[in-house]
């Protein structure tokens, strides 16, 4: 009896590269960014169609294939999900805590830097214009 | 951003990014708002908010970081996120900013009310 594809394998690898892929796009959306949920939920429905082609593999192995090829997808899924997790949980945690910020009711240090034209621009001019400012400091390299 | 105007409050963007960098990022995203350079971190050394060797070439860079600041200079609210990932959203400034100024709107309806009752 030829044995027959085991299409659940390679759905569910489709699923883990999806999840792992639509960050970059679901990056620029505050709902989707701030907590990957959307990519947790992929990876988990990715897991468990890899997990069920590889049950029918290796129960019914005269029926479907995908013993190596579903080991292999297998792995390379889960390290995915490992450089998924490192680099949205462990990476970009890994930054200084602040402690010697200024704090709410002190005075904010002023200062002088030049914009984006060069002229040079003072905390204490842009208080003078405004009632008050809101100061935004980024990692740059945009 | 118009938000943040209609309520007197200017934004003021500052990173280690050269002028020229800030003016590409302006241009391409439509920015308004002044973006400071501080390539050598200066500034924000002194708001304490320096993410050391972090930069692409191993340069000091900031954390992300956001500080409201009244006209007296001083700070009324600030965030600093523990994951670069997770930012102030500009409705939760917003909301800061409301609990924090009353709305000019509602200032200049008072001062209208008052020059009537005079």
């Amino acid at each position: 009896m030829k044995r027959s594809w085991n299409g659940l394998i390679w759905a569910g690898f489709a699923v883990i590269l999806l999840a792992a892929f639509s960050f970059l796009w679901l990056i620029r959306f505050p709902a989707t960014r701030d907590f990957p949920w959307v990519n947790l939920l992929l990876f988990a429905a990715g897991a468990l169609l890899l997990a069920a082609g590889l049950r029918r593999a290796f129960r019914q192995p005269e029926r479907y294939r995908g013993k190596v090829s579903g080991t292999i997808l297998g792995l390379l899924s889960v390290a995915i999900f490992g450089l998924f997790y490192y680099g949205t949980f462990v990476l970009a945690a890994d930054i200084p805590s602040a402690s010697g910020a200024p704090r709410t009711g002190t005075q904010a240090p002023d200062f002088t830097l030049p914009d984006a034209a060069g002229r040079p621009v003072a905390l204490s001019d842009l208080l003078k214009k405004d009632r008050a400012v809101l100061l935004i400091f980024y990692r740059g390299y945009w | 951003m118009n938000e943040f105007r209609a309520r007197g409050v200017e934004i003021a963007a500052i990173s280690i990014d050269s002028n020229q960098e800030s003016r590409t990022l302006c241009a391409s995203q439509g920015y308004t708002f002044p973006f400071l350079s501080d390539p050598k971190a200066e500034v924000i050394r002194r708001y304490g908010v320096l993410h050391p060797h972090a930069g692409e070439d191993g340069g000091d860079i900031a954390r992300p970081a956001e500080f409201l600041v009244d006209a007296a200079g001083t700070i009324r609210w600030e965030n600093l996120t523990k994951n670069i990932r997770v930012r102030a959203r500009p409705e939760a400034v917003l909301k800061a900013l409301d609990d924090l100024l009353p709305p000019r709107a509602s200032l200049e309806i008072k001062l209208a009310s008052r020059a009537l009752d005079f």
